[in-house]
């Protein structure tokens, strides 16, 4: 039972026993299915103690842990892959974390509501904010803070020193080719540092 | 209709439960290098060892605990095990699914071998001539009374404090002979501000006139002074200061300010009665043992200070739990053994729980907390062959035992 659609390309890019770290894991789902597929090893890091919850009734590695403060938990290199999920919109400081999944691990995965959707370019042209499948709050409610589009997620990996490996612009579970920035709602990045 | 006789056991309690002991022969070499003969260790059974002997649970207990988990004694039906909330059939620790242990550990006060028992070689109480233990003994001594429990491999070592050090150190002890760990409210080694407050603890106790050098036994006598301030200062240490504020504030007996020396403010009375109240049933000798243990434990001592290092041999998984208001051991003592379980690779889950009590909110019923460590024992009762969970998980039962039978003026709740 998959609820997230970046969940599949995700798991296709993860080979057999890799280390991961899976930051804003959740209830543990991503994770869970990394482990029974591909047998990873790896630990999600959640401040939601719900959620904490969760992920330990689903019995994988999780650390209850703020994002916000950095992944001085981590070491440097201590993971094939760093993955972050549909977190990067609610955080502070975007440019920084990115900067800390680069020097935790040799190659980042980030999934995020791309801004440059059509419908929400719609709503700003008709005068409102967006609300949609994938931007699901108002204004004044949504936990969404830094909001980007796809174009201006590829200008903060080179603003960070991250060399994109694969980009996908996804809609409805499917992979957009045509006009991406335009007609997908879900960037999903792999990357790594730039040496 | 006649009263039935026996007392109704209540929803998640174990029940009626009584002490059994162990002798060991054997002599117990310990890590400061003496040697104990002969010993005693006195521990308590809840739940049913499967056929595969693969659901045992070892209950290690802190500073002043014993091996009364859970439960009552026939002589006591009022008085429940010191972590009843979590132990009993439905609870967090499940007895209808494991086998669980407590055990008193040596040096201890509450019937194994300690400071107050004869010592075989001179027909005299030990006394000073006690020992000092560590964990590192302790764990030796509990995997022997396993072995005497046809218990080779433990579903999990727990506790809270100094209990969850000696689950840290059961994984590096035994490997082989433990699947997880639960490491509660711990620290991987003491601060120097924890050693501090041991040593204050231990003067109080050493400078009492009646502490005799700890051969005080003979001479029918008892530091009940020293120990109750060794207690009034822990006390305070377990407790966050938002709670002592909240239930006493700047209270005081009477209208106005007395200016005077005895009792007045509310803290001072309830301190006092803890004071007096745990100098009635615990033993000066085996404070002094208890704090020292913990000043000593320091698993990557050996390591020259690495702690990812000292915890290399660990094959277990662990919960590792802290409490957000403990400044005691604070959640990032307990971010330094998960860096370091990290950093080894191992399967670690840690939970940060948002409570106010500080230090004792891991003998608490907080609901969340209690309802990670079922998550995670139901997790452990599959992996063991134990089952599932058979109704909702029961929570709770008792309150703050410290706070409870204070009855002074503005006694809390």
């Amino acid at each position: 039972m998959r609820t997230r659609f970046d969940f599949d390309l995700i798991t296709s890019w993860i080979p057999e026993g890799a280390r991961v770290l899976d930051l804003g894991c959740g209830d543990g789902e991503l994770l869970a299915e990394l482990v029974a597929q591909r047998r990873v090893r790896g630990y999600g890091v959640e401040i939601d103690p719900d959620r904490v919850l969760a992920a330990t009734a689903r019995g994988v590695n999780v650390i209850q842990m703020d994002l916000e403060s950095g992944l001085e938990m981590f070491e440097e290199d201590a993971f094939d892959f760093v993955v972050l999920s549909q977190t990067l919109q609610a955080m502070r400081r975007s440019d920084q974390i990115l900067a800390e999944m680069l020097r935790v691990g040799r190659e980042g995965i980030v999934t995020f509501p791309n801004f440059g959707y059509w419908r929400h370019r719609v709503a700003i042209a008709l005068g409102r904010m967006p609300v949609s499948k994938s931007l699901p709050y108002q204004w004044y409610d949504t936990p969404n803070i830094h909001l980007c589009t796809v174009k201006d997620f590829e200008e903060l990996c080179r603003t960070v020193g991250a060399e994109i490996l694969d980009e996908r612009v996804l809609h409805g579970g499917k992979v957009v080719s045509a006009l991406p920035n335009l007609l997908g709602s879900l960037g999903v990045f792999r990357f790594r540092r730039r040496d | 209709m006649a009263e039935p006789e026996t007392i109704a056991v209540p929803p998640g309690s174990v029940g009626e439960v009584a002490p059994q002991r162990a002798g060991f022969l054997e002599p117990l070499i310990l890590k400061a290098g003496r040697t104990l003969a002969a010993y005693e260790l006195v521990y308590e059974t809840y739940g049913t060892l499967n056929a595969e002997r693969s659901n045992a649970v070892l209950v290690c207990h802190a500073l002043s605990g014993h091996h009364h988990v859970a439960g009552w004694h026939a002589d006591s039906p009022k008085k429940a095990g010191w972590w009843d909330n979590m132990v009993g059939p439905g609870k967090a620790i499940d007895t209808d699914r494991f086998f669980v242990i407590g055990v008193n550990n040596l040096g201890g006060c509450h019937g194994s071998t300690g400071p107050a028992s004869v010592d075989r070689a001179t027909g005299q109480p030990y006394g000073a001539g006690f020992p000092v233990v560590t964990v590192e003994d302790w764990v030796a001594s509990q995997a022997r009374l396993m072995d005497r429990l046809g218990i080779e491999r433990l579903a999990v070592a727990m506790g809270g404090s100094l209990g969850g050090m000696q689950a840290m150190q059961w994984t590096l002890d035994y490997p082989e002979r433990i699947a997880h760990a639960l490491v509660i409210a711990a620290a991987p080694k003491l601060s120097t501000q924890n050693i501090a407050f041991n040593d204050v603890a231990r003067q109080a106790i050493v400078t009492d006139p009646d502490f005799h050098g700890g051969n005080f036994y003979a001479l029918k006598t008892f530091p009940a002074r020293g120990l109750k301030l060794a207690r009034m200062l822990g006390h305070i240490t377990y407790l966050s200061e938002d709670l002592l504020g909240e239930k006493f504030g700047r209270e005081i007996r009477g209208a106005d300010y007395g200016f005077h020396y005895e009792v007045e403010f509310e803290i001072e009375s309830y301190l006092r009665y803890q004071g007096d109240k745990f100098a009635q049933v615990f033993d000066a000798n085996t404070y002094l043992i208890m704090t020292k243990a913990l000043d000593y434990f320091d698993p990557a001592r050996e390591t020259g200070g690495d702690l990812a290092k000292a915890l290399a041999p660990a094959s277990a998984g662990f919960l590792v739990v802290s409490f957000s208001s403990d400044w005691r051991f604070p959640p990032e003592r307990s971010r330094e053994i998960v860096k370091a379980l990290v950093k080894g690779g191992k399967r670690v889950t840690y939970a940060e729980i948002d409570a106010p009590h500080g230090h004792d909110a891991f003998l608490l019923d907080d609901a969340h907390y209690h309802r990670v460590v079922a998550a995670y024992m139901d997790n452990v009762a599959r992996e063991v062959g134990a089952g599932e969970r058979r109704g909702p998980l029961i929570v709770g039962g008792t309150e703050l035992e410290e706070m409870k039978g204070y009855a002074g003026k503005g006694a809390p709740a």
